[in-house]
C-alpha cells in the first residue's frame, strides 16, 4: 500500500516537472549510460540549468 | 458481446449529451442549472474523441502503431525523449492552456451563454481538436519540426517566409491584449497591484533559491512560493485598507502601461533562471490547480445561471465588443473553439516526446478538448453572476457613465435590472473600490470565481480573497506570457531581420539582443497604450483584432494539414481539414473586411477614422483625445489597426492561394509526395 503509495508520488511528481520542460533524470542518466558509454551523464544540477535554458531559449512562446 | 455492451454505453452517452444539449437549447425564458451544460459538454467531447478523433486517426491519417517516432529514434532523454502518454498529456495541456480560452468566452457571455456554448462545443470537435491533432501528427512524422518548417518544406519557402511573419506580427498583438487585459484588472485597485507586484519578489527568491540553494529542486520551492502568494494576497488586502500605502499601489492605466512595457523590457533580457522560470513554475502549477479546483466547485456547487441563454445583443448592438453574431461571437470565442496559436505548441516539444504514433489523437485531439471544457467553464462562471453586475462590469464609461446610480439606471434601461446598490455592495463584497468598466475579462471571470468557490469554501467572508486569488492567478501567467513572450519575439526577430542584417543573428551579443528586444516591447506597447486609451475600452478594438489574427493563423495551418492530405494522396479524407478551413476563412475574412470597412464607426476603423478626421477638420475634439495633436493620434492609429487587419488578410489569402496550388500538384502526381521521413520500423522494446 505505502509502496503503491510512493509510485503514486513518483509519478505525479514526474508528470508536474514535465509540466515545466524537465524530463525524468533517472531516464536520462540510465539512457546515456547505455547507449552513450563514452559519455559522463551531467549531474542533476547541469541538467536542470541545460533544460531550463532550452525552454526559454527557442521561439516559441507560451500560449495565450 | 463485449462490443455490443461498448456500442451501448457509448450510444446511452451519446442519448445523454443530446438530452442535457436540447434541455439547455429549449429553456431560455428560465433560469436553468450550469451542470446541464457541464454534462452536455462532457458527453459530446466523449462521443467525438471515440468516434470522431479515432476516425481521424485511423482512416483519415492512417496512424501506425509500428512506426518510429522521433522521440525513439534521436533519443538523448533531453528533448527526445519517449514519455508516458498520461504525463505528456499533462505537459501539452499546461503548454496550451493560457488565458484565451478563460477571456473570449467571458466576452462572449454578452450575447448569452448558448450561441456560445453552441460555438465552443461544434468548434473544438470540428476545429480546433482537428487542428492540434493533425499537425501533430505531421510533425512526428517530419522529425518534430516546426510549424513554419513545415510550410516550408510542403508548402515552399515563400509562403513559410509569410506564415512565419504572420506568426510574428501575431505575437505582437496577443502581447498587447493579454497586457491590456491585466492593466484593466489592476487600474485603480491597490490590493491587485500589490499582490501581482509581489510575485516578482517571490519569483526572484525561488530562482535564486533552485539555482544555488538547492539547485534544481522544483517542488519544494513550489510550495512554499505557493504560501508565500497566499500570503501576498492576503497582505494586499491589509494594504488596501490603510490609506497611506494604498496610494503607493494606486495607478491609472496608463503608468501601469509604462510599468508594464518597462517590466516587460527588463524581465525579458535577464537570465531565465532569474525570474522568468521560477515564475512559469508557480504559474503552471497554480493554473493547473485553480483549473481542477474550478471544476470540483461547479460540480459541487451547481451554480444556477443567472444570464439569459440568448440576449438582445446577438443583434450586435452589445457594449462589451461590437458586431453582430456572425462573425464576430466565432472570433470572439478563439481559444477554447480554434486556436491557431497551438498549431506553434504542437509542432513544439510535444512531437518530440510522442512515444507511439497511436497516442497522437489522444494527445492532440484529447488535449484541446480539456481546454475547450476551460472555456466551457469560463462561460458559466460568466453567467453565474447578475446580468446587470455583468454589463456594468463590462461596458465602457463612454456608454453607461462612472457613477453607480447612472450605471444601473443605464443598464437598467436595456432590461437587466439592477440597482445601485447592487454595484456598490459587489464592489465592497470583492473588496474593489469600483467594479464598473472593468472589460477585459478577468475581473468578470475573478467574480463568477469568486462566486463559485466562496459558495463552496468560506463563503461571503472570503469573497474578496478568492477576487484576488483569480486576478492573480490570470496576472501570474499572463505576465509569464508576455515575459516569454517578448524573448520569443525577439528571436523571431533577430532571425526576420538577420536575413537581411546578418550580425542581427547574434542572439548572444548585447546590442542585436537589446535592440530586437527594444523592438519587440515598443511594438506591443505602443498597441497596448493604444487600446489604454481607446474611450470604448479598448478591448472593443484589440480583442477583435486579435481573434482574427489566431483564427487566420488556424486557418492557415489547416491549409497545410490540407495539402499534406493531398499529398499523401488521402484526398478523399480531406474534406476533414476543409471543412473547417473554409468556415475560418469565411468567418476571419468577413470579420476582416467590416473591422475595416463597416460604416459604424464603433466596428469600422476607416469609420472612426473618418469621424475624427471630420471632427478634426471643424475644430472639435473628441474623447480620449484632448488637443488637435490626439486627434491626430487616434486618427494614425486607426488607420494602423485597418493596415494591421489589412496584412492579415493578405497574409491569409496568399497562403490559401499557395495551398491551392500545392493540392493541385499533389493531385495530378500518381505517388504520395508527401515530405515524411522514411518508414522504419518501432523497436519491439520500445513499443507503448
Amino acid at each position: 500500500m505505502f509502496r503503491d503509495l510512493a509510485k503514486m508520488g513518483a509519478y505525479l511528481g514526474q508528470a508536474a516537472r514535465m509540466m515545466v520542460g524537465v524530463p525524468d533524470y533517472d531516464t536520462y542518466v540510465q539512457h546515456t549510460r547505455l547507449m552513450h558509454p563514452d559519455r559522463t551523464p551531467m549531474t542533476y544540477e547541469e541538467f536542470f540549468r541545460e533544460r531550463q535554458e532550452a525552454r526559454f531559449g527557442g521561439a516559441v512562446g507560451k500560449c495565450c | 458481446m463485449n462490443s455490443t455492451l461498448s456500442r451501448l454505453g457509448w450510444g446511452v452517452l451519446a442519448v445523454i449529451g443530446a438530452f442535457c444539449l436540447g434541455y439547455v437549447a429549449l429553456n431560455h425564458g428560465e433560469t436553468i442549472n450550469a451542470l446541464w451544460i457541464v454534462v452536455a459538454a462532457v458527453s459530446i467531447y466523449l462521443v467525438a474523441y471515440r468516434y470522431y478523433g479515432l476516425y481521424i486517426a485511423n482512416k483519415v491519417l492512417g496512424v501506425d502503431a509500428t512506426r518510429m517516432t522521433p522521440a525513439v529514434k534521436y533519443n538523448d532523454g533531453l528533448d527526445y525523449v519517449p514519455t508516458d502518454k498520461y504525463v505528456l498529456f499533462g505537459h501539452h495541456f499546461a503548454a496550451i492552456a493560457g488565458a484565451g480560452p478563460l477571456v473570449g468566452p467571458v466576452l462572449a457571455a454578452q450575447m448569452g451563454y448558448f450561441p456560445g456554448m453552441l460555438w465552443i462545443i461544434s468548434g473544438v470537435v470540428l476545429a480546433g481538436a482537428v487542428q492540434d491533432f493533425m499537425v501533430l501528427f505531421i510533425s512526428t512524422r517530419r522529425e518534430g519540426r516546426s510549424l513554419g518548417d513545415l510550410i516550408k518544406s510542403e508548402l515552399g519557402t515563400i509562403p513559410g517566409m509569410i506564415a512565419l511573419f504572420g506568426a510574428f506580427l501575431i505575437m505582437v498583438i496577443i502581447l498587447a491584449v493579454l497586457a491590456l487585459i491585466v492593466v484593466k484588472a489592476l487600474a485603480d485597485s491597490p490590493w491587485g497591484t500589490f499582490t501581482v507586484a509581489a510575485t516578482i519578489p517571490i519569483a526572484i527568491l525561488m530562482g535564486i533559491y533552485m539555482r544555488y540553494i538547492r539547485p534544481g529542486r522544483i517542488g519544494e520551492i513550489s510550495i512554499v512560493g505557493f504560501f508565500l502568494l497566499i500570503g501576498a494576497i492576503l497582505l494586499g488586502g491589509k494594504v488596501a485598507a490603510d490609506p497611506v500605502m494604498a496610494a503607493w499601489f494606486t495607478f491609472d492605466g496608463k503608468q501601469l502601461t509604462w510599468m508594464l512595457i518597462i517590466y516587460g523590457f527588463i524581465a525579458s533580457v535577464l537570465p531565465v533562471w532569474l525570474l522568468l522560470a521560477p515564475r512559469d513554475y508557480l504559474s503552471t502549477f497554480l493554473k493547473i490547480g485553480t483549473i481542477c479546483g474550478l471544476a470540483i466547485g461547479i460540480v459541487f456547487v451547481a451554480p444556477q445561471l443567472q444570464m439569459p441563454g440568448i440576449t438582445k445583443f446577438v443583434d450586435g448592438t452589445g457594449p462589451a465588443w461590437s458586431g453582430n453574431l456572425f462573425p464576430f461571437l466565432f472570433i470572439t470565442i478563439a481559444c477554447g473553439a480554434v486556436s491557431g496559436f497551438h498549431a506553434l505548441i504542437s509542432s513544439g516539444t510535444t512531437p518530440k516526446m510522442l512515444a507511439n504514433e497511436n497516442q497522437a489523437a489522444f494527445i492532440g485531439y484529447g488535449g484541446m478538448l480539456m481546454e475547450s471544457f476551460v472555456a466551457i467553464m469560463a462561460l458559466v462562471a460568466a453567467s453565474v453572476i447578475d446580468p446587470g453586475v455583468y454589463f456594468a462590469m463590462n461596458s465602457p464609461a463612454a456608454i453607461i457613465g462612472k457613477e453607480a446610480v447612472d450605471v444601473a439606471a443605464k443598464i437598467s434601461e436595456w432590461g437587466f435590472v439592477i440597482t445601485p446598490d447592487v454595484l456598490l455592495q459587489t464592489a465592497q463584497d470583492v473588496g474593489e473600490k469600483t467594479i464598473i468598466s472593468r472589460a477585459g475579462g478577468a475581473p468578470t471571470l475573478a467574480v463568477g470565481m469568486a462566486h463559485i468557490i466562496s459558495n463552496a469554501l468560506g463563503g461571503k467572508a472570503m469573497m474578496a480573497f478568492w477576487y484576488h486569488f483569480a486576478i492573480l492567478f490570470e496576472a501570474l501567467f499572463i505576465l509569464t506570457a508576455v515575459d516569454a513572450g517578448t524573448r520569443a519575439g525577439r528571436f523571431m526577430l533577430q532571425d526576420l531581420l538577420g536575413a537581411f542584417i546578418p550580425s542581427f543573428k547574434r542572439t548572444e551579443k548585447m546590442a542585436p539582443t537589446l535592440i530586437a528586444t527594444a523592438l519587440c516591447v515598443i511594438a506591443w506597447g505602443y498597441i497596448l497604450y493604444q487600446g489604454v486609451v481607446d474611450p470604448l475600452g479598448g478591448i472593443n478594438t484589440l480583442w477583435p483584432l486579435f481573434g482574427v489574427a489566431n483564427q487566420m493563423l488556424a486557418a492557415v495551418a489547416l491549409t497545410m494539414c490540407t495539402v499534406v492530405l493531398f499529398k499523401m494522396k488521402r484526398e478523399r479524407y480531406a474534406w476533414v481539414t476543409i471543412l473547417p478551413t473554409v468556415w475560418l476563412l469565411i468567418c476571419t475574412l468577413t470579420a476582416g473586411w467590416q473591422k475595416i470597412f463597416h460604416v459604424k464607426p464603433s466596428i469600422g476603423f476607416l469609420a472612426n477614422a473618418a469621424k475624427f478626421s471630420a471632427a478634426a477638420d471643424r475644430g472639435e475634439i473628441l474623447a480620449p483625445a484632448k488637443s488637435a495633436a490626439q486627434m491626430q493620434q487616434v486618427i494614425f492609429n486607426n488607420y494602423l489597426d485597418a493596415a494591421l487587419c489589412g496584412l492579415f488578410m493578405l497574409v491569409v489569402i496568399s497562403i490559401l492561394v499557395f495551398g491551392i496550388r500545392a493540392c493541385m500538384k499533389a493531385y495530378a502526381e500518381a505517388r504520395p509526395t508527401s515530405k515524411e521521413s522514411v518508414y522504419e520500423k518501432l523497436p519491439d522494446n520500445a513499443a507503448a
